[in-house]
């Protein structure tokens, strides 16, 4: 396969993916706030969502103070931030459509309805009372985007390169939807049970915490779900386990070539696999994301680095 | 200008070929085909079968607006076609070998010499090199217009790089789609197999060390080009890479290779999409981003076909156009089937002065324009237009030809007042490879949707329609008319 159609199809993975984590960290961060307001500490729920979004010095540029308004602006439609919901599908498109042949007639359709949907967006549609049903339905268009390839791709390479990406950006997005709440995990801070049912809506993971332990909420036990039980999907041991899986089944395809980021994604998988939460939380829940938010990064890098632009030239 | 010939109607009565549609168009109340015809257009619009206009603003993604009533060719029309056309290819293609090697029909004094050599679609980097078959024209767009019961005309070549033929395969799809019925109660001739014989005649002609199963690629601008959805479509149907200039590279070896994720893959036939100008930095446009560095220097060592071959511009530049009937009776001994229409060089004396007494009669277009752009029509334009462009016709005489405004064939179409007749013109698709010229019938039937309008440029407010060439049954014409 071409490198440039990887490099696409592998960033269409990530950009879906990012849209619709940011949905849900809106979602749950939207909700926090209107119940917190009473305590007058909606500042700090979108304060620290904009950090985990990585985007806290750019919107600060633009903006004097951190507004309710000014984050989810920001965070939806501004095109001066390349991780807002409207930049992300807009840069999925641009993927998807570089490399339309390599795609399903279904993967197109679903991009491109959501992206023509999008910009012809009225402001009315996305505010207030209307954003959380906004938000579901950017959600629901990642859903469909995802059954299109799970039930229409052919399982070759490119397959493995969109769900690579998916894999790759989902790792990176739980860390720090986690990190958003890591003061609330970490068991210094006051037992608050909202908070705990926030990181595991953020994750799509409430219904599956109570399948798994069947008691009530616990940060420990959130902590373990979220970061060291495989049979959640967007854990972080899940996702390293989904990302070596791919990079193998491509190196499978090319007669065994590796390279370094295949010898990164075992290692962090196994880290994972074989940790434990009381290291991980002796060292600092805070430090322990930090840490894989950036070797996910320099994963990515190597990845490119291997696949995508072999020797830069 | 004379009344245009209706291609559907003799007087009040419908033509055989049309009988069939016209019991349709008399059975169905027009807001059921205002229903179709929006069907059609969700269904393009999904999927995305645009053509990008920048620089004009509004949506740089366009739809073709697409003309739900088909356009429709008999069998003997069609063969009489076919026939002209693969005569005027094989005679474009002779005259490209010759202009390039020998030179003898300049030597013979038939086209001036300066009118080639001097022309900047003459390529000298091509001067005595023959590419693999001697075929230098692999895909051509023939663009005819009809005036008459059998006077069609060729009104220009097209042996760059010619687009269109996805709509052409695409519009067929919506009407199997939209009236599988209509489409069942004809013979259609099949087009479907196009991109078939694409691959197949891109194949053919692989330099000889490629083997059996040469690797071909199709070499595209990018996503910003107009015609970026045709090449994707392409590509998919014949299961080949689109390749971007940065994808490619050439060796020390003069050897292509494709930048893949297993690393670098020999490529041995570049269906490109590119101008010439564009293709390599080396030797051409050396701001070119789009192209490849030293691809030339490839296909020069024979590493590489390209199709079409660099400087096959010469063979469709207006000014060498009036000269084509010629080139088919030096090079092949034979009239041309298919007549060109009468031409004037604004460049030469006599017909300038002709020109610019008749600019209210005919047709004026740039030498070297596209696309409907910088052209004027005579009889519809206002004094003020007509003056600005004999002021400049008599400053750069060369840039301009000029035609007799032909009274374009009508085809009726569905419009805001209902169904009325508006002009069309037709471009078949020719391939021509190792193994012979293929045309598939039809081809892509371009109508100005505007009332009165001439001009069917996409650009230009110009649409598409299906074009359904008929089959005869079996037993021949005789049976067909029995039924």
């Amino acid at each position: 396969m071409l490198s440039r159609t990887a490099d696409s199809l592998f960033w269409m993975g990530r950009y879906t993916e990012r849209a619709a984590n940011l949905a849900r960290g809106l979602a749950v961060t939207g909700r926090m706030a209107s119940l917190s307001a009473a305590l007058g500490q909606e500042g700090a729920e979108w304060r620290s969502l904009l950090v985990a979004s990585g985007g806290e010095q750019g919107f600060l540029e633009r903006h004097p103070a951190i507004t309710p308004e000014a984050v989810i602006d920001w965070l939806l439609h501004d095109r001066s931030n390349p991780s807002s919901i409207l930049s992300c599908f807009e840069a999925a498109r641009r993927n998807a459509r570089a490399v339309r042949t390599a795609l399903t007639v279904d993967m197109w359709g679903a991009l491109n309805d959501t992206w023509n949907r999008l910009r012809s967006l009225a402001p009315g549609e996305t505010e207030g009372e209307a954003l959380p049903a906004f938000l579901e339905w950017v959600r629901e268009r990642v859903l469909l985007f995802n059954g299109a390839a799970q039930d229409t791709m052919l399982r070759g390479e490119p397959w493995l390169f969109v769900q690579l990406g998916t894999a790759l950006e989902r790792a990176d997005n739980t860390a720090r939807l986690l990190d958003v709440r890591h003061g609330w995990l970490a068991g210094g801070a006051t037992a608050e049970y909202a908070q705990w049912q926030a990181v595991l809506a953020s994750l799509s993971a409430t219904r599956s915490y109570q399948w798994v332990y069947r008691d009530r909420l616990d940060p420990r036990r959130i902590a373990e779900l979220v970061i060291l039980r495989p049979e959640l999907p967007r854990s972080l041991v899940a996702c390293f386990g989904r990302v070596k899986e791919l990079l193998e089944a491509i190196a499978t395809q090319h007669g065994g070539r590796r390279g370094e980021c295949h010898r990164m994604a075992g290692a962090m998988h196994a880290e994972l696999a074989y940790g434990r939460l009381e290291d991980i939380l002796a060292g600092g829940l805070h430090e322990f994301l930090t840490r894989i938010i950036r070797r996910t990064a320099e994963l990515g890098e190597e990845i490119e680095r291997f696949y995508i632009r072999p020797g830069a030239g | 200008m004379e009344r245009a010939f209706d291609e559907m109607h003799d007087g009040e009565r419908a033509r055989r070929t049309y009988a069939a549609i016209a019991e349709w168009l008399a059975q169905t109340p027009v807001e059921q085909l205002r229903r179709k015809s929006q069907e059609a257009e969700l269904l393009f619009r999904r999927l995305g079968i645009t053509f990008a206009v920048y620089g004009e603003g509004g949506d740089p993604e366009r739809l073709i607006p697409f003309d739900i009533i088909p356009r429709l060719i008999s069998a003997a029309e069609w063969r009489a076609l076919a026939a002209g056309l693969e005569q005027r290819v094989r005679a474009l293609n002779a005259f490209l070998r010759d202009v390039y090697t020998e030179q003898r029909i300049l030597k013979a004094g038939v086209i001036p010499r300066q009118l080639v050599i001097g022309n900047a679609a003459y390529q000298p980097l091509m001067a005595g090199f023959v590419p693999p078959g001697g075929i230098y024209i692999h895909i051509s767009g023939i663009d005819l217009v009809r005036t008459g019961p059998d006077a069609f005309f060729v009104l220009e070549d097209n042996c760059r790089t010619p687009s269109g033929v996805s709509y052409m395969l695409e519009n067929r799809e919506a009407m199997l789609r939209l009236f599988p019925r209509l489409c069942a109660r004809h013979r259609l001739a099949r087009i479907d197999r196009y991109p078939e014989h694409l691959l197949a005649m891109l194949k053919s002609v692989a330099p000889g060390r490629a083997g059996p199963d040469p690797t071909v690629v199709l070499l595209t601008p990018g996503s910003y080009n107009s015609a970026y959805y045709e090449h994707c479509f392409l590509a998919d149907e014949m299961g080949i890479e689109v390749v971007e200039g940065a994808d490619l590279f050439v060796d020390d070896q003069d050897v292509v290779y494709m930048r893949t994720t297993q690393g670098p893959k020999r490529v041995d036939v570049i269906y490109r999409r590119i101008d010439d100008d564009f293709l390599d930095p080396e030797v051409f446009r050396p701001d070119s981003l789009v192209g490849v560095p030293g691809l030339m220097r490839a296909y020069k060592a024979g590493n590489v076909t390209l199709a079409n071959a660099p400087g096959a511009g010469i063979a469709d530049d207006k000014a060498i156009y009036p000269y084509v009937p010629e080139m088919v009776r030096f090079y092949l001994g034979e009239e041309a089937k298919l007549p060109n229409v009468p031409t004037y060089l604004c460049e030469r004396e006599a017909d300038r002065a002709e020109v610019l007494a008749r600019l209210d009669q005919l047709v004026v277009k740039l030498a070297k324009g596209s696309g409907g752009y910088g052209m004027m029509i005579g009889p519809h334009a206002d004094a003020a237009t007509r003056a600005e462009f004999a002021r400049r016709i008599q400053e750069r005489p060369a840039d301009y030809i000029a035609q007799p405004t032909l009274a374009l064939s009508t085809v009726p179409t569905l419009t805001e007042e209902g169904i009325a007749p508006r002009h069309v013109d037709l471009r078949p698709f020719v391939l021509f490879g190792r193994d012979g010229v293929t045309i598939v019938p039809g081809g892509l039937t371009r109508v100005a949707l505007r009332k009165g309008s001439l001009i069917v440029n996409s650009s230009q407010g110009g649409g598409t329609k299906d074009t359904w060439v008929l089959e005869e049954p079996p037993g021949g014409a005789a049976e067909a008319a029995a039924c």
